[in-house]
């Protein structure tokens, strides 16, 4: 079997597994897609916490992005469900089992378009997983039609110039309910790697909008998500380092104002401001900053905004502790009498 | 034409008729919709059955949530017909609006109760007449003038108590039941009002009609209930875990009920928490979405719904057929899309709930009738679902969900949970290999594993048309059609596991019916009328699910014509006969079809089936 690429090296991780778990089939995307360096990032990431990779489960739509869940954690379920439906599958699939950790792939069309009830829905209700929009502005399995998440003055290949306002993905999570907002670059290994981390030890939905350049149909001269592009407009917030809950604190960050984020399973995000102080659970300095930078066509990436006490669809549904899909028939069929009872109710 | 069996009996005081019409009769409540008349009418019906009478009720309803005109038909019938009856007997006119038109339409002979100032009796002849002042009789027993609109209803069930010869000891306990224990004191000023109405009539309406109740011993040990609750009491006991929802005319009740069932039954003792989700979603697509997702899952998932939200339902019902993912769909059928009937009853997904869905799709129907086959359905799909891993409906319609019903006692599942042909751990130590999409047992029902499962065999990548047997990504042309082949094989084997059709072979007859769901009673009814009124003897077929089974073939062979009875205009079912039957069987059917919204009564049947056979 073939990966992704960057076979990272042979070792175990703190569980034991070495990274063959975490591998999955041979990618289909374009040489130079943005979406594999995600499937590599997630790879490594999984790898490195020793996240037992079976109780993942990868969910996605339909589209170029939604193909990579077959791409990464061989040894997780995985579900290529319906265009912009991913999130309610996932909701489901999560109801059904608590345990599960939820990975949701998908792209601008799935999320921005076509899905975007189910994407606003699936934030008001603060679905415990993580959410990764691989954002390309661009419809690659149809060849190169505009998203909803391309920008005003956007070149398409043919030379059409897009008119109509983008939707940000990220100002509806912040907005509607999700707990923890993102956006980074496929092209930023180290900061996309620590957002993940991130997104995984947090409880709650943690949504990432990744521009992820489409090398076919979006990386050229006019368009502004591609590589070059973003490149030169990436503005990163902070400078961050994620330390596990299961190792010390020994973060080596140079002088400026840092900040320590603590997540839900104990592990730490230490931000070290870039440009100026920027508090990541202040909800209106993140809306502020972003819409700021719009204005100034720049990229704003980094840890966007996290909310730790908002209850998740989980508590707001007093499940019982064991998922629902194995509990045992004592548990779910009650027994003769109550039927009883209620027949002589109705008599 | 009126049905009525009449029997001499002497009478008993001057004015009153001659005849009596006992224990079978319709009667008619015309009022306004959020008028509280609903009270008044189930405790009406209730009385009758606690007398001992087989009753029905059909509300008949506009889609406002008050103003528009509605109507409740009640049916006694000591031969246990609960179909709807076509002709009314005894009208309890209270709606201004409707109250000529309703009036004029009846046969000669009825009865009419009204509210004085409407003077209706002046309309025409041959009708018995009972005007009420209901604003000067509900003031003394509600001085609280804004509940008056609530509670002057009850009267005319006080009327009607004396006219019909109910017992006022079982009205009381009706009422009393309706409102609980809770509403106490609501309770008491609605019984005053019966009792005045009760009075007027004792002092002021001397008796001209024939029709008359009396006490039978007809419906011991039964229940009264709606077709939704029944359905969403089959889930709980089924085990249901998952319940993904779109509120939506007629269904939203079996979820509503079943949130309440669900609190009361599958919330922990201990802990005070639940052994379900209800989540009510953002449209029906994403209803099913989650069902799906649940279902993939591990979990006992179900979504209720009508028509319109199957429309919307559909792309998710075909990638659940080919990524084979159980899925349980109650739809609460009803007429057309958008605004017009959603109130009123039809069997209108038939066909397009069978095939629903893009590419070659087939999915499992089943037709229950009545509230104990609600329950036991709800129970049996959601045992098929997982057994072949497959999105199953259950039928039901607005008729059967919304109405309440008599019915037999819900029976307590005689066999445990099964979920089907799912490898966990342990299970695959076993096995060498584990194919998700491969045909191990030639029965077409392949293996599962859910998410979750420790073990480096357990995962797969789930997909819709294009996969391999091992679930790899394949658009090879042997390996869709492999897949389809196995898919049709597994169809096939459900054939074996519906529940098996209801059969009444008559060795004499010529033709047979074949009816589903709730045109049941109607078909029953209707059996009994071509016997009794046209000796004309005929086999019936009652159909509980699709696919259809050799039993359907053979019950057409030995008949030289067979009616298929379809509530919907196109004959729906008997398009998927044709779809399925050789041609020399399809030449012997003929469709009787009604579609007007109506909950299907005997005597349209009657009449369709006798002018098709020329006699």
């Amino acid at each position: 079997m073939s990966t992704v690429a960057a076979t990272p090296p042979k070792k175990v991780n703190r569980i034991g597994l070495d990274v063959l778990p975490y591998k999955g089939s041979k990618t289909t995307l374009c040489a130079g897609c943005g979406h594999n360096s995600i499937s590599e990032r997630l790879i490594e990431v999984f790898f490195e916490l020793g996240v037992e990779p079976w109780q993942v489960a990868k969910m996605s739509g339909i589209g170029c992005s939604s193909k990579t869940p077959a791409y990464f954690l061989n040894q997780a379920h995985g579900f290529n469900s319906v265009h912009g439906r991913a999130p309610a599958v996932s909701t489901g699939a999560l109801l059904a089992n608590k345990n599960l950790k939820g990975v949701v792939v998908t792209g601008d069309g799935d999320t921005a378009s076509i899905g975007i009830g189910q994407f606003v829905h699936m934030l008001r209700r603060n679905v415990p997983l993580v959410y990764i929009i691989e954002n390309n502005g661009v419809y690659g399995l149809t060849k190169g039609q505009f998203s909803a998440t391309a920008d005003i003055g956007s070149k398409q290949k043919s030379g059409v110039i897009n008119e109509m306002n983008p939707i940000d993905c990220c100002l509806l999570a912040i907005e509607l309910g999700a707990t923890m907002v993102a956006r980074s670059f496929s092209g930023d290994k180290r900061q996309l790697s620590n957002i993940l981390k991130a997104c995984i030890s947090h409880r709650g939905l943690a949504v990432v909008d990744v521009i992820s350049p489409c090398v076919t149909f979006n990386d050229h001269e006019g368009s502004t998500k591609s590589y070059s592009y973003v490149k030169e407009h990436d503005i990163p917030l902070h400078e961050m380092q994620y330390v596990p809950y299961y190792e010390e604190i020994q973060v080596q960050m140079e002088d400026g104002q840092v900040r320590d984020v603590e997540l839900h399973d104990g592990s730490h995000l230490r931000l070290r401001a870039l440009h100026g102080d920027f508090d990541p659970t202040n909800k209106d300095m993140a809306l502020a900053a972003i819409h700021e930078a719009d204005k100034k066509g720049e990229v704003l990436t980094g840890l966007l905004y996290v909310r730790k006490d908002k209850e998740t669809l989980h508590d707001m549904m007093h499940l019982v502790d064991e998922p629902l899909a194995t509990l045992p028939q004592s548990r779910v069929r009650p027994g003769p009498e109550a039927l009883e009872m209620i027949m002589e109710e109705l008599r | 034409m009126s049905t009525f069996e009449v029997s001499p009996v002497a009478s008993s005081s001057s004015g009153e008729q001659a005849y009596r019409v006992v224990n079978d009769f319709s009667i008619q409540v015309a009022t306004v919709n959020g008028s509280g008349s609903q009270t008044a009418n189930n405790v009406l019906m209730r009385s009758i059955f606690q007398m001992g009478i087989p009753v029905s009720g059909k509300n008949l309803f506009p889609s406002n949530i008050a103003g528009l005109p509605t109507w409740f038909t009640i049916r006694a019938n000591k031969n246990g017909w609960i179909a709807r009856k076509k002709e009314i007997d005894f009208l309890i006119a209270m709606n201004p609006e409707t109250a000529r038109e309703d009036v004029l339409k009846l046969e000669p002979g009825a009865a009419v109760l009204y509210d004085e100032p409407l003077q209706l009796k002046d309309l025409r002849t041959g009708l018995h007449f009972y005007p009420v002042p209901f604003d000067k009789l509900v003031a003394p027993v509600c001085p609280e003038a804004k509940l008056r609109k609530l509670v002057r209803n009850m009267i005319y069930d006080g009327v009607v108590a004396h006219l019909l010869g109910i017992d006022l000891d079982e009205m009381r306990k009706a009422l009393y039941k309706q409102f609980g224990k809770r509403k106490a004191k609501a309770a008491d000023l609605n019984w005053n009002a019966v009792l005045a109405g009760k009075q007027f009539a004792e002092e002021h309406l001397p008796k001209t009609d024939p029709l008359r109740l009396e006490r039978m011993d007809k419906t011991a040990g039964k229940i009264i209930i709606d077709g939704n609750a029944a359905a969403a009491l089959g889930c709980v006991f089924a085990g249901c875990t998952v319940v993904t929802w779109y509120p939506i005319t007629p269904s939203s009740s079996l979820v509503d009920s079943m949130t309440g069932y669900l609190r009361r039954l599958r919330t922990e003792k201990d802990t005070g928490k639940a052994t379900f989700a209800v989540l009510q979603a953002e449209d029906e697509l994403a209803a099913i979405g989650m069902v799906i997702g649940a279902s993939w899952a591990g979990a006992r998932a179900m979504t209720a719904t009508s028509g319109p939200g199957i429309s919307l339902m559909a792309e998710f019902v075909g990638l659940g057929y080919y990524a084979e993912v159980p899925a349980v769909i109650f739809d609460v059928q009803r007429a057309g899309p958008s605004t017009g009937l959603p109130t009123r009853t039809m069997q209108g997904d038939v066909l397009s709930n069978a095939l629903l869905s893009h590419g070659d799709t087939r999915h499992p129907l089943f037709f229950p009738s009545c509230p104990a086959e609600c329950f036991q359905m709800a129970v049996d799909a959601f045992d098929f679902a997982e057994l072949f891993q497959t999105p199953v409906f259950v039928m039901t319609d607005l008729d059967l969900g919304m109405n309440n019903w008599m019915a037999d006692p819900f029976v307590y599942p005689a066999k445990p949970i099964t979920r089907g042909k799912v490898l966990d751990a342990e299970a695959l130590n076993k096995v060498s290999d584990f194919a998700r999409y491969r045909d191990v047992d030639g029965d077409g029902i392949p293996y599962r594993t859910l998410p979750g499962t420790n073990h480096p065999k357990a995962a797969y990548f789930t997909r819709g048309s294009g996969h391999s047997d091992k679930a790899g990504y394949s658009e090879r042309e042997d390996d869709y059609i492999n897949n389809v082949d196995r898919l049709s094989r597994k169809f096939e084997t459900m054939r074996k596991h519906v529940p098996p059709p209801e059969v009444s072979l008559n060795g004499k007859a010529k033709i047979g019916i074949i009816y589903y769901g709730t045109s049941r009673w109607a078909a029953e009814e209707c059996l009994d009328q071509l016997a009794r009124e046209y000796d004309l003897e005929a086999s019936s077929f009652r159909l509980l699910a699709y696919p259809f089974t050799e039993a359907l073939s053979s019950f057409i062979e030995r008949h030289e014509r067979v009616y298929v009875i379809d509530q919907n205009r196109d004959g729906q079912l008997l398009a998927l006969m044709r779809l399925e039957l050789p041609v020399e069987l399809i030449a012997k059917l003929r469709g009787i079809r009604y579609y007007g919204g109506m909950p299907l009564d005997a005597r349209t049947l009657t009449n369709e089936l006798v002018s098709q056979e020329g006699l």
